[in-house]
């Protein structure tokens, strides 16, 4: 039960990913291109309300299912690294129409090429981590 | 019960999706996790003993199997989709875009994927080596860089207005808008 809801909640994710397009190269372009709401309507909303939730969380002071208290984490302070780890990310997701989650969801979609694109990606992430102590961070 | 399945089966508005998007971050929190997705391929090459090569893969990934069970469930909830809540229907991509793609010798939308870029033959062209596999290898690269990916930085850190996915997500669009804008059209002239 413990693992069976992590992939209940992923099987969510796979879906709406698919019926709300996000998984698709075309919509990716339609919104690097600025001609359609669409894409920025579905980050929209998820961070309007993830925003009013995160604030509910704090204001009452929520606790997860094992009773800790709810913290983020925050992501070390750095400029160049966000900067500059967001281009590369940005060159390949418009290239690719897929970020990271989307690759597996078209995976299982049926386009079995991203097995290659996802084998690419973890080459990509094993480069970084054998650079990392050479990059500015 | 039939009719359900129906309205389901068309795609989903904006607002509905990125309302269940909120909510699959909500339950990730509730259960004590986080949402980004792009941990799972450092947990990946980890998992593979990428850790004999760099310390960046030497942590306690075994502590984060659950985000590995999520990514199972991301591909099972792709082909649920595809196979059960799929009405065959193509993307609705503004004409605008059909026009600009059609420059790039791409057909309006037949499906969930443009048919010409999304098969082993042009994966293993000149032109499909550089868009797929160049491309995968940026956004593994890029998101581990960057710390995040679009869960990470886009909706997980906005939501917290965090500056340093504000910066992440200034980085994913300049680098979009450069690749969509000036290279892809040099990529497909190849």
């Amino acid at each position: 039960m413990k693992a069976l809801k992590f992939i209940l909640i992923g099987i969510l994710f796979g879906i709406v990913m698919t019926k709300s397009e996000v998984i698709s190269w075309y919509r990716i372009q339609e919104m690097f291109r600025f001609q359609s709401f669409h894409m920025y309507g579905v980050i929209g909303t998820a961070v309007a309300l993830g925003a009013l939730m995160i604030w509910g969380i704090r204001k009452f002071q929520l606790r997860d299912i094992d009773g800790n208290p709810i913290v983020y984490i925050p992501k070390p302070k750095s400029v160049v690294r966000y900067i500059a780890g967001g281009t590369i990310f940005g060159l390949g997701w418009a290239m690719t129409g897929a970020c990271p989650g989307p690759m597996f969801v078209n995976l299982g979609y049926g386009y079995l090429v991203f097995a290659v694109i996802i084998a690419s990606a973890l080459l990509g992430t094993f480069t970084y981590g054998l650079l990392r102590d050479r990059l500015p961070h | 019960m039939q009719s359900i399945i129906e309205i389901i089966s068309q795609p989903w508005s904006w607002y509905f999706a990125g309302s269940l998007i909120a909510l699959v971050m909500f339950l990730l929190i509730y259960f004590g996790k986080t949402f980004g997705f792009s941990s799972n391929y450092r947990i990946l090459c980890a998992a593979c003993g990428a850790g004999k090569f760099a310390d960046y893969f030497n942590y306690d990934w075994r502590a984060q199997i659950w985000n590995l069970l999520f990514l199972v469930g991301s591909i099972i909830g792709g082909w649920l989709a595809a196979t059960y809540l799929s009405n065959g229907g193509s993307v609705q991509l503004a004409a605008s875009t059909v026009s600009d793609l059609s420059s790039f010798g791409l057909a309006p939308p037949r499906g969930m994927q443009p048919a010409e870029i999304f098969n082993f033959h042009f994966l293993f062209s000149l032109k499909g080596f550089i868009l797929l596999i160049a491309g995968g290898f940026l956004v593994g690269f890029g998101t581990r860089y960057a710390d995040g990916c679009t869960s990470g930085h886009a909706i997980t850190g906005l939501s917290h207005f965090q500056w340093t996915s504000l910066l992440a997500v200034i980085g994913f669009f300049i680098g979009g808008l450069v690749m969509t804008h000036f290279i892809l059209p040099l990529i497909f002239k190849l």
